[in-house]
């Protein structure tokens, strides 16, 4: 079984997706018309590595409900009772919550069905939304004393599939955990809920000249407890730092019931930085129900700069140029032709066509700063040969140019009916290799690629163009996907810079770790849910299933046994 | 001795402690033995472990062993106009990478620029069953698997021994320059607390001895015009003083020496009012790391800081065998146990440091 590198697109899935009144995230839908396959291929997936770990990880806690797994893929329960488990379940969890907070029919549960990645579905036994740490405390006491499966889910925007329903278990809903609860201005932070949209934080912070740092590009929409659960990044990472360095303390829930305060007001606290392995533990550790950031000044100027260059390789001999000059830009992004062609006739931003590729620096801080760095930046452009440069003369203008490189997903999605988004990061050094056997990948698979790529922290977004409805395209384009992810780490790179492992990466993290290191990984969810109930099945691989996925773990594209002939 | 098998030693060694039920005390240049009580335990030392593995500089990244001197990587990354970040305390000349990430010592720079925990890319460990494990990588963004190297990092060696250390660097500023402003009461941090809110290049803030410093690093547009905005004296030679107060060198830290005063940390908010303990004070960080010379006991200074949501560590005390980190809630404590327990379930590394109480 190959695996699905990411979000899928076509304007069919779009709108079945709006029928159902479901907040949209644009850059993913499932091809409607395939869904049945990738769900065939996506429920196995899901059951294997959850059911195996379910098993495993909780034999001491597990009940009689855990004992009758099957691992071929098919459903645990029979549909007669599912129905009575979910039927029981609500009434159990009537005495802890509103029955409006619960809900069970079809038509409450299928919004709940996939999160950003609406190619892996599955349907839970119940959603619950809480709107207090109380009733949190009270879920997870019943799913450990019921040993029920919890995916918890903010605003549902994750690209990995990481708040895919557990068949067997519950959705704890956080989107009523939607208010700022303090915004100190004067000392520089805010406490906010877990459902609290990424962009309100920084909404409510601008009168007192200041934001959130933290800008994933789906910030209109998702929250920032999920931000917490995947370490987000954003455009603006490689100069201000990911999620995890940009909070102070959270206020978990453990599966025991917990209420446990990570971090503190201060920078650092006593004890492990466990505020740093919770950041992007993707719900597998404990449940975010209180969230500290960081608010930081807004610097006095942002500019841009535009330069389009004759060939990849130099655009990304550029990026290196810059930085060995010593200039940090606070965001430094690459497209590719294909990807500036589709982003100018969808946004018609201003971007030249008929270049190769094109590099957005911007650059910000104090004017005197900026100034002198857009001149020494225009200069390394000039000698690493750009073809043209031009720097955003007003601010109106400044926003329209990133609107072109924000909009690039949905606009290459009107160049073929699908495409699949990949993640991958590779140290910056080895974008011409990447790219030249991505080139001799797409011809061998006859799949084309638009590359968009955060440059400055080497964060490479392939998307692979192609059509659900041709017979077996869909396959061929997650084997590409797998192919390219295992790419990255044979050059030193990662499966996943931003987007998470969730359910889609879990088999190409077989690649990137061996089973010794996987098996701490294990450990350290055991520590935090000896039972397994947190988010079962995501993020981390069995090494079972790793066997069953066949590939070698690579380090640093060293095979194991390289004296071996391999066929 | 090559590195496959100096690490296939360490390996053994460890290995080896686990069956027999026996500890290791992990060092490297053994300049930070100060900062834990004496140990009895055996030595795994990782001193000859040392040198720079990979160095691109345009990628921001550098890999070294854990024996590397922070010296000779200061030196490698100076040549190339670049420095760790987190401008990493120095004890002694000999002080090593690896000491510096297991314990977490971040510099001056810190509250500005980011901590040694979040320059840290990746790192290469054995855990306590003698596994030779890789966490992270050597690219600054990568959510695949839990960021155990960030943990590691200020863990005091109690979850392993660190071999490599993957981090990002970041170009030297281009010039540096420090105000002084008169400071009649040491503990008023309007002055701090307002500068901090400004966007303007500060890299250091300290109060000390009843005078404010601040150190502006960038370009030296940037710097000149948040001169003219700030006002105050410039101080002449002012990398030596960063490095008294970075290494705890400045005259004030000498009155913690060999008498009856003990030497404590305090993580504080930077905004946090002054503690009721007495003593002499110095605020680094702005206000959020907060040097106390006191002969206060240490239960009434871990008292002190559990009521304003701080935490102390003791860095000198006359008593060798006093407690010197502040003590955990018990859910805290449970929870830091089982992480503990789930890299070390035989309890061998470094038995008298950390949190003992976490111990297996």
């Amino acid at each position: 079984m190959t695996g699905l590198h990411g979000s899928v697109v076509t304007q069919s899935a779009i709108i079945r997706v709006c029928h159902y009144n479901i907040p949209i995230n644009i850059r993913s839908a499932v091809p409607a018309a395939h869904a049945h396959i990738t769900l065939h291929h996506l429920e196995a997936r899901l059951l294997d590595n959850a059911q195996e770990q379910f098993t495993s990880g909780g034999a001491s806690g597990a009940t009689s409900q855990t004992s009758d797994v099957d691992r071929s893929g098919t459903p645990r329960f029979s549909p007669q009772d599912r129905q009575a488990r979910r039927e029981q379940y609500a009434e159990e969890l009537r005495q802890l919550l509103d029955d409006s907070a619960i809900l069970s029919t079809d038509e409450q549960l299928i919004p709940y069905e996939s999160d950003g990645l609406t190619a892996m579905r599955a349907t839970p036994l119940l959603v619950v939304l809480p709107e207090t740490t109380e009733q949190v405390q009270a879920i997870l006491r019943w799913a450990r004393s019921r040993q029920v499966p919890v995916v918890a889910r903010g605003a549902g925007t994750g690209l990995s599939g990481g708040a895919l329903p557990h068949e067997d278990g519950i959705i704890l809903g956080l989107a009523k955990f939607n208010q700022i609860l303090s915004l100190d201005a004067e000392h520089g932070v805010a406490r906010v809920q877990p459902g609290v949209r990424n962009l309100a934080i920084s909404d409510a912070a601008r009168p007192h000249n200041l934001y959130y740092a933290p800008d994933p590009s789906s910030q209109i929409a998702c929250s920032i407890g999920g931000n917490v659960a995947e370490n987000s990044g954003g455009v603006h990472c490689l100069k201000y730092g990911l999620t995890v360095h940009n909070i102070l303390e959270v206020k978990v829930v453990t599966i025991d019931g917990d209420l446990v305060t990570i971090g503190s007001a201060a920078l650092d606290s006593a004890g492990y930085d466990l505020l740093a392995l919770l950041t992007g533990s993707e719900g597998m550790l404990a449940v975010t129900v209180e969230i500290t950031v960081k608010l930081l000044p807004v610097p006095e100027v942002a500019r841009l700069i535009m330069a389009a260059f004759d060939t990849v390789e130099e655009a990304g001999e550029a990026v290196g140029a810059v930085i060995a000059e010593g200039v940090i830009p606070a965001g430094l992004e690459l497209m590719d032709g294909p990807a500036i062609e589709a982003a100018e006739a969808f946004a018609q931003c201003g971007y030249p066509t008929n270049v190769a590729a094109l590099l957005l620096c911007e650059l910000d801080g104090m004017e005197a700063e900026v100034d002198a760095q857009i001149q020494q930046v225009t200069r390394v452009f000039e000698r690493c040969g750009a073809a043209s440069q031009h720097i955003a003369t007003s601010e109106a203008e400044r926003l329209q140019l990133w609107k072109g490189r924000k909009s690039a997903f949905p606009a290459v999605g009107r160049l073929s009916p699908d495409y699949y988004c990949i993640d991958g990061t590779i140290p910056r050094r080895h974008l011409p290799t990447v790219l030249r056997r991505m080139d001799t990948l797409s011809d061998e698979y006859g799949l084309r690629i638009a590359n968009v790529f955060h440059a400055g922290d080497g964060n490479l977004h392939p998307l692979i163009l192609f059509d659900a409805n041709i017979p077996g395209e869909l396959e061929r384009t997650e084997e590409l996907g797998s192919r390219i992810l295992q790419l990255c780490v044979e050059v030193g790179g990662t499966v996943t810079g931003e987007h998470g492992v969730g359910m889609e990466k879990i088999n190409e993290m077989c690649v990137q770790f061996d089973p010794a290191t996987l098996t701490q990984f294990h450990a350290v969810k055991a520590a935090f849910d000896p039972q397994g109930l947190l988010n079962p099945g995501k993020a981390v691989p069995t090494l079972q299933r790793c066997a069953e996925f066949g590939a070698m773990h690579v380090h640093k594209g060293q095979l194991p046994h390289p004296n071996l002939e391999r066929f | 001795m090559d590195t496959d098998d100096f690490i296939k030693d360490c390996q053994a060694q460890v290995t080896s402690a686990a069956q027999h039920k026996e500890t290791l005390c992990i060092v490297g240049n053994n300049t930070k033995a100060f900062l834990a009580p004496p140990s009895a335990a055996q030595t795994l030392s990782l001193s000859a472990y040392a040198g720079i593995v990979s160095y691109e500089p345009t990628e921001l990244v550098v890999t070294a062993k854990a024996g590397t001197t922070i010296a000779a990587l200061t030196q490698a990354l100076s040549e190339q106009g670049q420095m760790m970040p987190f401008e990493p305390p120095t004890f002694a000349e000999q002080d090593t990478l690896g000491g510096v990430i297991a314990c977490g010592l971040s510099g001056p720079r810190r509250p500005y620029t980011g901590s040694a925990r979040d320059f840290v890319l990746g790192t290469s460990v054995i855990n306590g069953q003698g596994e030779h494990l890789r966490f992270g990588g050597e690219v600054m963004k990568n959510v695949a698997g839990y960021d155990v190297s960030r943990l590691q990092t200020g863990a005091r060696g109690t979850l392993g021994v660190i071999l490599d250390i993957s981090m990002k660097v970041l170009p030297r500023p281009e010039t540096e320059t420090t105000l002084v402003f008169e400071q009649e009461t040491p503990n008023d941090l309007a002055p701090q607390i307002k500068l901090a809110r400004q966007p303007l290049p500060v890299s250091a803030s300290v109060v000390i001895d009843k005078q404010r410093f601040v150190r502006l690093s960038g370009s030296q547009a940037s710097v000149d015009a948040s001169v003219q905005r700030l006002g105050g004296q410039v101080l002449h030679d002012d990398a030596a003083f960063w490095q008294s107060i970075k290494n705890l060198t400045h005259p004030f830290f000498a009155a913690s020496d060999g008498d009856a005063n003990s030497l404590w940390r305090i993580s504080i908010a930077d905004y946090a009012p002054a503690l009721p303990l007495v003593g002499q004070w110095c605020l680094d960080w702005g206000g959020a790391q907060r040097w106390l010379i006191t002969d206060e006991a240490p239960t009434a200074v871990f008292a002190a800081c559990a009521a304003a949501g701080a935490s102390a560590t003791c860095y000198r005390h006359s008593d060798p065998a006093a407690q010197r980190y502040q003590p955990l809630d018990d859910t805290l404590l449970s929870l830091n146990r089982a992480v503990r327990q789930s890299f070390d379930p035989h309890g061998v590394f470094n038995p008298d440091h950390f949190h003992t109480e976490t111990r297996a």
